[in-house]
């Protein structure tokens, strides 16, 4: 058994000692390839890195937007406002049931017709929002819905009104609960920023659609798109579950 | 009132060929929904397994899934295995792949988290009662597992039917290629096709999403 | 007699009236028509088998339900869902709940506090200085900065005795406050509720004790289906019920192995 497992992974050192080496087979055949042009990567970086700030850029902006969104809209379903509720629940079921793609696409190309003129940049971040929105709604809700009814019963009982209740009690509590699905949104929200290129906004897929379109430097170009998409999204992700860790070592109990 | 646009849809066989569009886009997900089950359930039951080596496996793999966005890994198996293995992938094919490599991710880990959220006392219990191991899985944990994975893998499909938008980047004429086309080509005689036919589209995939979250949140409360 | 005498000495003026309070959900009457006067200094204890309704009666007195007929008044105003002064009226009325719930984002100390800081608008420095003497009395001062998940059963519902009782109010509700606690805690809660009830508080009391019950009582309330079915002191009820349905009741509190 492990004599087996030794072997397996003797092969799998040797095949990496091989591809380093240029020794790989299908490497061979276009032995230019394989060698990483570092040159190329050192020309387009600065293209990257403009691209990246222009994804973080509508990305944070998106978010902040989405998160507002959200906060309203979980006020007005926690105070059952009268029409405005209805509306929240049709936003949120259209938003969530819509691919962001389509979203963008209907915002850039379609609203221009009939007279509504956005610009890529804002068209990305209110499309951000507007789906973000909705999914900031069923996290927050969440988190409220898992506070135990009894404990706004106990804080009414005390005298405090429902916006103390809401505020010192019930809002703290729901934070907690719905930290880990906000930060998953987070994280879902910056990596649909993928699809703005489909908008003809200059992001990390524009950049490296152009590149291996005009220089065939495919191998590069992708090298640089998972890089700095890992660049983005790792520190946030790491981030995440360090402070939910953190979260839960404060956490409540009963 | 302004022209929506809306007319192109009844000229010809445009409102077929955007169906047509959609039918694809169904298909990719379909396909790529059914081997992300059948994965995803062989993927929940490694990440449940007690070898380390086994977890840390699936450990990364899901982190990937989870950090890279998808159109990423659209054009890392479109372009880049063009590119170092020499294959040529069609489209569809790359979307099936990626899809089905990202499905089986989450729906191995929902797998994984519907077999851990069975308290240990339910194992104990069935055994006081003298079930044997294949009769506690036949009759005990499985009912419990397929009641709490089903709405959660239904709304793991619609995700999968909203993320088949993205083939368009990689040239598969979907429902949306097929709207650019349509336009493109009533450019003229209805300048505003625009708007009508990604509304329609806007429609198409709400519609084709709807009732299964509707239905997946009906089961949860049902089954909660 | 001595124990009239003591019944009397302590009926105050009327503090609390309900008149023929009516409470339905749906189609379920929960409380057909209670009425029941509290006078200033009394303890009442409410008794019933499982689901007559006591535990909803305690809820309608501080409004977590909404009543469907009669009402309640508080030295003569109306406590009701739609009440201007609902906050206010709360504030007079204290309430202690079987699951405790203390705020477990807060420690002890800052749940004592937020009520008397927060909606009495009080100096935060002279709350203090009242919430530590009432820990320092239940021997909890250490635990001042405890949080709620750090204390034991027993310990967290004392915590919202003197929560509730930091509010000063004219009544204290208490919803089977040990029914939740493991055997051994139940004592030290009570205790606090008999010096309660030894320093002349008005209270109510829903509780499955009926050892305690007997103790702290000046009334009994027996409900059954929604209506008062026996009002009567705690001897008199505990050792001659005068209903059939109050006897039964009593009887599951006893136990005798058949032919012994």
């Amino acid at each position: 058994m492990t004599a087996c497992v030794r072997t397996k992974v003797y092969r799998l050192q040797a095949s990496i000692e091989n591809f380093r080496a240029g020794n790989n087979p299908s490497a061979w055949k276009k032995q230019q390839v394989c060698i990483v042009n570092w040159d190329f990567i050192h020309q387009y970086l600065p293209l990257y890195q403009k691209a990246a700030v222009l994804t973080l850029q509508i990305g944070a902006l998106g978010i902040l937007a989405a998160i507002a969104i959200g906060i309203v809209c979980t006020m007005i379903q926690y105070f059952k406002v009268p029409l405005a509720r209805q509306v929240v629940s049709v936003y949120v079921e259209i938003s969530r049931n819509t691919p962001l793609l389509i979203q963008l696409f209907f915002i850039y190309y379609g609203l221009p017709k009939i007279g509504i003129r956005t610009n890529p940049y804002a068209c990305g971040v209110a499309g951000l929002a507007f789906l973000g929105g909705s999914y900031m709604t069923e996290a927050f809700r969440s988190g409220i819905e898992a506070v135990d009814k009894v404990q706004t019963e106990s804080a009414a009982s005390l005298g405090l009104s429902r916006l103390q209740v809401l505020r010192y009690v019930v809002f703290p509590q729901a934070l907690t609960i719905s930290f880990p699905a906000f930060m998953a949104n987070v994280i879902f929200l910056l990596k649909e920023t993928s699809v703005f290129s489909a908008i003809s906004l200059m992001d990390l897929m524009f950049t490296a659609k152009d590149l291996i379109g005009l220089y065939y430097q495919t191998t590069e170009s992708l090298f640089l798109l998972v890089v700095f998409y890992l660049l983005i999204l790792l520190p946030v992700s790491v981030l995440g579950s360090l402070l939910e860790r953190r979260m839960r070592y404060a956490g409540f109990g009963s | 009132m302004p022209d929506l646009g809306l007319n192109v849809l009844f000229k010809g066989k445009n409102l077929a060929r955007l169906m047509g569009g959609l039918g694809v886009a169904l298909k990719i997900s379909l396909l790529s929904v059914v081997i992300s089950i059948v994965l995803g359930i062989v993927v929940g039951l490694l990440m449940t397994w007690k070898n380390p080596i086994s977890r840390a496996l699936m450990r990364c793999y899901l982190e990937i899934v989870r950090i890279m966005p998808q159109m990423v890994l659209l054009f890392l198996v479109y372009f880049g295995t063009t590119r170092i293995f020499g294959w040529n992938l069609s489209g569809e094919t790359s979307s099936v792949i990626v899809f089905s490599f990202w499905g089986a991710a989450e729906m191995g880990d929902l797998v994984r988290g519907a077999l851990i959220s069975i308290p240990q006392h339910q194992y104990e219990s069935a055994a006081a009662l003298g079930l044997s191991g294949g009769q506690t899985y036949r009759y005990i944990v499985l009912p419990q597992t397929v009641r709490r994975l089903i709405p959660l893998s239904m709304n793991l499909i619609t995700r999968m039917i909203k993320t088949t938008s993205l083939v368009l980047m990689i040239g598969v004429v979907e429902v949306l290629k097929v709207s650019q086309q349509i336009i493109e080509a009533n450019r003229m005689s209805s300048p505003n096709a625009a708007f009508g036919v990604y509304l329609t589209v806007f429609a198409l995939y709400f519609f084709a999403c709807w009732p299964i979250s509707l239905l997946a949140g009906f089961l949860e409360k049902r089954w909660r | 007699m001595a124990e009239k005498e003591k019944t009397e000495l302590k009926k105050g003026a009327p503090l609390l009236v309900v008149d023929h309070l009516t409470k339905r959900f749906a189609d379920l009457t929960v409380l057909d028509g209670i009425s029941l006067t509290v006078h200033e200094g009394e303890v009442i204890v409410i008794v019933g088998p499982s689901g007559c309704g006591k535990s909803t009666f305690l809820r309608c007195l501080n409004a977590l339900e909404d009543i469907q007929g009669g009402e309640i008044l508080l030295h003569g105003e109306r406590i009701t869902q739609n009440s201007k002064n609902l906050t206010e009226l709360r504030q007079r009325v204290g309430m202690v709940f079987q699951s405790y719930e203390l705020f477990p984002h807060l420690n002890v100390l800052d749940n004592i506090l937020l009520a008397p800081t927060k909606v009495q608008k009080r100096k935060r420095e002279e709350v203090k200085e009242e919430a530590m003497a009432l820990l320092a009395r239940i021997g909890l001062e250490s635990k001042a900065e405890s949080f709620p998940r750090q204390l034991s059963g027993g310990q967290k519902q004392r915590v919202a005795i003197i929560r509730a009782l930091c509010m000063h109010p004219e009544v204290m509700l208490f919803d089977e406050v040990t029914a939740a606690l493991d055997p051994e805690m139940v004592r030290e809660v009570l205790d606090v509720i008999l010096e309660l009830a030894n320093q002349g508080k008005t209270m109510l009391i829903v509780t499955h004790e009926m050892q305690f019950a007997r103790a702290i009582a000046d009334r009994v309330i027996f409900l059954n289906d929604g209506n008062i079915c026996e009002e009567s002191p705690p001897e008199e009820f505990f050792d001659h019920p005068k209903t059939e349905r109050a006897k039964q009741f009593l009887q599951t509190f006893t136990f005798s192995r058949k032919g012994s």
